[in-house]
């Protein structure tokens, strides 16, 4: 890695561009990584749902919602275990090196929500959803993001965790235990998912929002003209 | 005091992490259609080697209360194909083969002879749902010792009379809790649930729970895994 921050020099004006490295390799592999997984997963679990889309007994079935087929993966229900299946390792281990680097790097404290965020949380709420003005930026994240991406992280760990109470309920029986039975297991699983779905909704839109310079961040590290003075 | 570049070099330095995230690209093969069969094959094939280390050869699956057992009329009946393969069950016999001291003909009343287990356990579906029965029948570890089984062979096979047809591996087919079962809510099985003999097995799935059994062999080599799992399903599934 070079500098953590750089300005630019134009070669026709000599104008300087403030440039800073936001996300380190190991962060952008796992967030696009991830974004194939999660893809991958979403759509071959919602094909396993087909299969038996309702939290109640088989006998009487009643069915929540008939999931259309174009929007599942794998065609049938053993093409989406197929999928699920070889997916969740990928997704698994991409999260435990995810969570290893963070954790080992210091790279956590980009990224996680802590206590003095708290106050922070409200006046970013307020100019993102009710025209309140906007807060000055500090760090590559300010408290909302950060409350955004730290639950994201526990959605992703909660996506594992009641996945497996509901393909293993008996090797796993205390983690289905843990999470209500099995029934409970699979409603958890299911709500997950959706949680998840609409972080990525949120995200997807503040990505747009937020324009060029900050979508290349994710792809080379680098972000021109940052919102915040780097230190 | 930040350092300062050029417009090139910055370009360059760009580029130089861009590249770093090739490897992600190597995900696209499970977008080439010659290359997703084998690549999932393979990823369902590692699930399975990991169910196998995850399986516990003497951790008990739940059971339950008579209370919170379903009534038998709301026990599904999952046949593949036929509800009643018509089995003569006056005159069925389980034949017996392969790595065995005591291949044959076994009728119901010697499975009968040996040691009774009844238990109220959860059968899980590979489609989601989920019933409590009771079921009663003799513990496939028992019949395997009477027959003279190797247990050093590594799978139990058997078919069944409606040609469908299951697998076991050696360490379920010996876990306590794996019946040969004869009945279900202290009654002869019914036809539709498999008269005369079915399997019984609270760490697996569903479909590993064959019913109407007519052969059973021990093996150490697997020509055809079951069903489903010839399809595409898992091979291990313990739950």
């Amino acid at each position: 890695m070079a500098d953590a921050v750089l300005e630019i020099e134009s070669a026709k004006s000599g104008e300087l561009t403030p440039a800073v490295y936001e996300h380190p390799w190991p962060v952008r592999f796992c967030h696009w990584v991830n974004t194939v997984a999660l893809f991958v997963m979403v759509g071959s679990g919602l094909q396993i749902f087909r299969a038996f889309p309702s939290f109640g007994a088989k006998i009487p079935e009643k069915d929540l919602l008939n999931w259309p087929k174009a929007f599942a993966l794998g065609g049938w229900l053993g093409g989406g275990l197929q999928w699920h299946l070889t997916f969740v390792w990928i997704y698994l281990a991409t999260g435990i090196f995810y969570l290893g680097y963070q954790v080992f790097s210091g790279n956590f404290r980009q990224v996680l929500f802590v206590p003095r965020d708290i106050r922070g949380v409200w006046p970013m709420t307020r100019h993102y959803f009710f025209f309140g003005p906007k807060p000055p930026a500090q760090d590559t994240y300010n408290p909302l993001q950060k409350l955004a991406y730290s639950s994201a992280i526990v959605l992703g760990i909660l996506s594992v965790l009641t996945g497996f109470a509901v393909w293993k309920p008996v090797q796993f029986s205390w983690l289905a235990w843990l999470m209500g039975g099995f029934h409970l297991a699979r409603v958890w699983h299911f709500a997950v998912m959706w949680a998840i779905l609409f972080f990525i909704l949120g995200h997807l839109v503040m990505v747009v929002l937020h324009g060029w310079n900050n979508f290349m961040s994710m792809l080379t590290g680098w972000k021109k003209n940052p919102e915040y003075t780097p230190q | 005091m930040p350092s300062r570049t050029n417009e090139r070099n910055f370009k360059r330095m760009n580029r130089r992490e861009l590249l770093k995230l090739t490897p992600v690209l190597a995900l696209g093969a499970f977008a080439i259609p010659k290359l997703q069969e084998p690549l999932l094959k393979a990823g369902l094939g590692f699930s399975d080697w990991a169910s196998g280390l995850i399986f516990r050869k003497n951790h008990l699956a739940a059971t339950f209360a008579d209370s919170e057992v379903a009534p038998l009329e709301k026990f599904p009946i999952n046949g593949y194909d036929v509800d009643d393969p018509d089995v003569d069950l006056e005159n069925w016999t389980l034949t017996v083969s392969g790595e065995v001291q005591k291949p044959g003909e076994y009728t119901l009343a010697q499975i009968q002879a040996l040691p009774k287990i009844q238990q109220n356990t959860r059968h899980v579906c590979v489609e989601g749902w989920d019933v409590i029965g009771r079921f009663g029948g003799t513990q496939l570890s028992e019949f395997l010792k009477m027959v003279g089984a190797d247990p050093t062979a590594r799978f139990v096979a058997v078919q069944c009379a409606d040609d469908y047809y299951e697998s076991l591996d050696m360490a379920t087919a010996m876990h306590p809790q794996t019946l040969l079962c004869y009945e279900m809510y202290e009654q002869p099985l019914t036809r539709e649930h498999g008269a005369p003999v079915r399997l019984t097995v609270p760490t697996k799935i569903g479909y590993k729970q064959a019913k109407y059994l007519t052969d059973l062999k021990v093996t150490r080599i697997l020509d055809k895994v079951g069903y489903w799992e010839d399809q595409g399903y898992s091979e291990f599934y313990g739950v």
